[in-house]
């Protein structure tokens, strides 16, 4: 089930704050840039609040987030709601023994890490990155967490590109972003 | 000279005991100070967070400039509890618009970190995080980025530091604040 806060008077603030870089990375990507949000300290909050406020009191003891600018979204809203954070990491950057998930990408595959030990069977999750796109990256996650046998409760994004159909490359897991960009 | 520790807040104990040591990482004859293991621990996380905003709060700082990646992770809460905006510093190629760079030095080669322009003004005041301090090249590279756009940098805030590497030395004047040293 999809979700998505436009009613929210705060979604206008935090929408006008992300910026579109053309042809970035490369010619015809749209670039959704959300440094420009994080130089708005209202909008940076009131980002992080709409998380908070639908996630706390939901016993939700694990924050994932999606290295790297998931590690700007998911700390704030794990120390607010009372939760450990997890980083998920690109090979080779945690120190300690991992699992590992191969996913696909446009051109070639890429793998995604946590942490033995990190997480415990029954605990409930989250999965929060800036964006999603495809869904490849969010969908590795989740499997990294359901093998060490959480529950992925959500994923959240603050932007969402849904012609992209990334939803639906979630499985039915639910997907809770605070923006559409077509 | 600063370090929590020397004041012995009770909350220094807890965050040090939460950090795991991984021998051998990234290569032999490395003892990696691995803060994912503090992030497990809500109190300690809470309280590290907490040491820095008690620290920083009613300092007029208008900018945390946390280094990728690591600095992503204790930056942003520390920015918005004091109502300071958050600058990711970034290694090349990753932030989409135009940048400014600064090279340094790694043991072997080098390294360029960047940061957006536009994303400070002259005349602000800013911390620099980053999880950990060892010879200080990183941190010292994205202070250089700050202070050649006019910004003061009033102090670089790391959880860890690795004392022997000098990194405190290669600063220079400007203050360091660290919770927890490591030998």
């Amino acid at each position: 089930m999809s979700a998505y806060r436009d009613e929210d008077p705060r979604i206008h603030g935090i929408k006008t704050r992300i910026r579109v870089v053309p042809n970035f990375p490369k010619p015809g990507i749209m670039f959704q840039d959300i440094t420009t949000l994080l130089l708005d300290p209202k909008a940076f909050k009131d980002t992080i609040d709409l998380f908070v406020e639908r996630y706390k009191g939901k016993n939700i003891s694990v924050v994932a987030g999606i290295e790297a600018r998931g590690f700007i979204f998911g700390p704030p809203i794990a120390l607010a709601i009372g939760a450990k954070f997890v980083p998920l990491r690109k090979p080779r950057k945690l120190p300690g023994e991992v699992i590992s998930e191969e996913y696909i990408l446009e051109y070639g595959r890429d793998c995604l890490e946590m942490h033995v030990g990190a997480v415990k069977p029954g605990e409930r999750a989250l999965v929060v990155d800036d964006l999603i796109a495809t869904g490849g990256t969010l969908c590795a996650a989740m499997n990294l967490l359901e093998r060490a046998g959480a529950e992925v409760v959500e994923c959240a994004c603050v932007i969402e590109l849904p012609d992209l159909k990334g939803r639906e490359r979630l499985n039915g897991k639910p997907l809770y972003v605070l923006i559409e960009s077509h | 000279m600063a370090t929590a520790e020397e004041q012995q807040d009770p909350r220094i104990a807890r965050i040090s005991s939460a950090i795991r040591v991984i021998p051998d990482f990234p290569k032999p004859g490395i003892m990696f100070q691995d803060i994912t293991t503090l992030l497990l621990d809500t109190k300690a996380f809470k309280d590290t967070i907490d040491l820095f905003v008690e620290r920083y709060r009613d300092k007029n700082i208008s900018v945390v400039a946390g280094v990728e990646a690591r600095g992503f992770i204790f930056g942003p809460p520390i920015a918005l509890a004091i109502g300071a905006k958050f600058v990711p510093m970034r290694k090349p190629n990753k932030l989409p618009g135009k940048v400014i760079s600064e090279e340094y030095s790694l043991e072997y080669g080098t390294d360029i970190m960047e940061m957006h322009v536009g994303a400070v003004e002259a005349g602000e005041r800013a911390l620099v995080i980053d999880d950990l301090i060892a010879t200080g090249g990183t941190l010292c590279a994205a202070v250089k980025l700050l202070e050649r756009v006019g910004v003061h940098v009033v102090e670089c805030a790391c959880v860890i530091e690795l004392l022997g590497l000098k990194g405190r030395e290669r600063l220079g004047d400007r203050p360091l604040f660290v919770l927890v040293n490591s030998t």
